[in-house]
């Protein structure tokens, strides 16, 4: 049997391309021209004028503070991918039977609406610091002066400033790992939860045994997500501290070297850095894909 | 004869019997199990949803709450008796601090920023999807492939290119910007959906003569709704909250600087002044918040197909 579209014969190739002309016109100037430019400029000096050779690689995995943006960033990338898939996998397995599962839903997705810059003023309230003595304004060091514990200043403290960035995020794509990894486990024959429950197995086991095999695909789609988000994290650093008290990342080096230090050559390699970070996971992404949709 | 027919009839039933039994008793256990979880969970579910809640909340509270209260005492103190609400911090806001100017730059880069993706997107993902030519695959996959590249890998030479032709720090720029970043996911959800259309349908309408043009916009368009919504309301979403593509294409150029920028301006001059920023974070999200709430559906169905965006 042929289907009718194998015989149709191939259409006029100018009228073609015109229809994907201006996004290939546009991919191009801003994908492919910008991807080899930047290479390019990655093994120049400050203002491209002089090549340089690896230097500027050289320097980013060298000089303390940039190795402190890299150990900053994968603090970030390890624990807030860690925090964000697995609340997200822990509450969306509890709200699996609740009746009010949909409100709960919403309530954790809200923060997916709110841009960064939102979440950065909604989160400086939260950890607002009034010096001791006085009656704390933020949420948390008022939480902490009725424990009677020792007040914070969350953001500048570079004990604890890292992790309260990254308490942002988590209260942000919480919600987003939540729903997805909701939609996967819907998808679980009921008879196999049944199953294994007649066979003795307690939450626990059920839940790791069962549960989380069968939703691991849907686990690694949204660790990935949030792997590359993390990866090019910016807008909640750039809010809460602007990079400063030692909680510098990628994302905002490269903008620090780009606007305020004109330093085309070293933002370029930090770019450079990002992109090859993300390749392989996106690589692995997009083959997962496609074999799913052959499968399907 | 009798006695063995009775014992078979047993042995017949007893499976069935055990079976029963062995079922009632797990059945019953779970019920139980799941009805003192479920009580325990649902409390846990709450407190969780309320956890989360909280920090959006106190900004909404503080919001109208006197400069300097907010400051000086914590906005749950507010909740009880006397009230001391005001909208002073709003007027305030929206006629020094230009955020009503801020609202519509948003909306001026925002709009455009979301239609030129869709439709130049549409455009070539019916391409990908019903029209035959020389390396059609080809180049589709490698527009996917794109989705790997970030974003910060274009700014240093798109920003060099756009201050060429002068027309950094203008809208054309934001809305260019945020066309190109939005086209490869939009070409990737639309060729898929376009392309899981029924072949006889289209097949059927080629028959009888019709363009491909005539195809695209009577067959394809309206059989299409839910999937540009999703797409729509997910990219909106994403070019209202962008920070970075305007702080690099606009940053030198106040007067069109949309809501994030200025709100991010504001947390870097008024780091103090809770009463500027509670308010102006505040307006700036009730586009998106409404939007969210109102359309909730399309908006999870756009994240979750999202999902794949680099």
């Amino acid at each position: 049997m042929t289907s009718p579209g194998k015989r149709r014969k191939q259409d006029n190739i100018w009228w073609s391309l015109l229809w994907i002309a201006p996004a290939v016109i546009l991919l191009l100037i801003f994908f492919i021209y910008p991807l080899v430019m930047t290479i390019v400029f990655s093994f120049q000096n400050a203002d491209s004028t002089r090549f340089v050779g690896l230097k500027n690689y050289q320097v980013i995995f060298t000089d303390p503070g940039m190795l402190e943006v890299l150990k900053n960033n994968l603090l970030w990338l390890i624990l807030g991918t860690i925090l964000t898939v697995g609340l997200g996998l822990v509450i969306a397995v509890m709200i699996d039977r609740v009746k009010i599962e949909s409100i709960i839903k919403s309530a954790l997705f809200v923060p997916m609406a709110i841009s960064f810059v939102c979440a950065g003023v909604i989160w400086r309230l939260v950890y607002l610091y009034n010096p001791p003595g006085q009656p704390q304004s933020g949420l948390f060091n008022a939480i902490l002066t009725f424990f009677n514990i020792p007040t914070q200043v969350w953001l500048i403290n570079p004990m604890f400033n890292n992790f309260a960035l990254i308490l942002v995020y988590t209260w942000m794509w919480t919600g987003f790992c939540m729903v997805i990894i909701s939609g996967a486990l819907k998808n679980i024959p009921d008879d196999i939860i049944e199953a294994a429950k007649i066979d003795g197995a307690n939450r626990f086991t059920l839940f790791w045994y069962i549960i989380v095999p069968m939703v691991r695909p849907t686990i690694a789609v949204v660790a990935t997500t949030m792997i590359i988000n993390i990866l090019k994290i910016f807008d909640v650093v750039y809010v809460m501290t602007g990079g400063n008290y030692h909680t510098n990342v990628v994302g905002m080096e490269f903008y620090n070297q780009l606007f305020n230090f004109q330093n085309y050559g070293l933002a370029s390699a930090l770019a450079i850095l990002l992109f090859l970070a993300i390749t392989p996971i996106m690589y692995v992404n997009i083959r997962r894909m496609r074999a799913e949709e052959v499968t399907r | 004869m009798s006695r063995s027919q009775s014992q078979t009839s047993i042995t017949s039933n007893e499976p069935r019997i055990r079976e029963a039994i062995r079922e009632r008793r797990p059945q019953k256990r779970s019920k139980l199990y799941s009805l003192f979880n479920n009580s325990l969970f649902t409390a846990l579910v709450v407190i969780i949803g309320l956890l989360w809640s909280i920090p959006t909340f106190g900004l909404f509270v503080s919001s109208f709450r006197p400069g300097t209260l907010i400051k000086t005492t914590g906005w749950w103190t507010s909740l009880v008796p006397p009230w001391n609400f005001t909208i002073e911090n709003y007027q305030q806001v929206l006629s020094a601090q230009g955020l009503g100017q801020a609202f519509l730059n948003s909306l001026i880069i925002a709009i455009p920023g979301t239609l030129l993706p869709l439709a130049i997107g549409a455009f070539a993902a019916y391409a990908f999807a019903w029209m035959k030519f020389a390396g059609r695959d080809f180049i589709f996959l490698g527009i996917v492939a794109l989705l790997v590249i970030p974003s910060q890998t274009a700014f240093v030479p798109v920003l060099q290119f756009f201050t060429a032709i002068g027309i950094t720090g203008q809208y054309l720029a934001v809305w260019i910007a945020h066309t190109a970043f939005g086209l490869p996911f939009s070409i990737f959800l639309l060729r898929n959906f376009f392309a899981a259309l029924p072949n006889d349908l289209i097949e059927a309408a080629h028959i009888d003569g019709a363009s491909h043009l005539r195809i695209f916009t009577n067959i394809i368009l309206p059989l299409s709704v839910s999937a540009l919504a999703s797409l729509a309301i997910f990219q909106f979403m994403w070019v209202w909250n962008d920070l970075l593509v305007s702080l690099i294409f606009l940053g030198g150029n106040p007067q069109y600087a949309p809501m994030t920028l200025t709100v991010a301006n504001l947390v870097g001059s008024y780091g103090t002044n809770y009463q500027v920023l509670t308010a102006a974070a505040f307006i700036s999200m009730a586009l998106p918040l409404i939007i969210f709430f109102s359309l909730q559906r399309y908006f999870v169905r756009g994240i979750l197909a999202g999902s794949v965006k680099g």
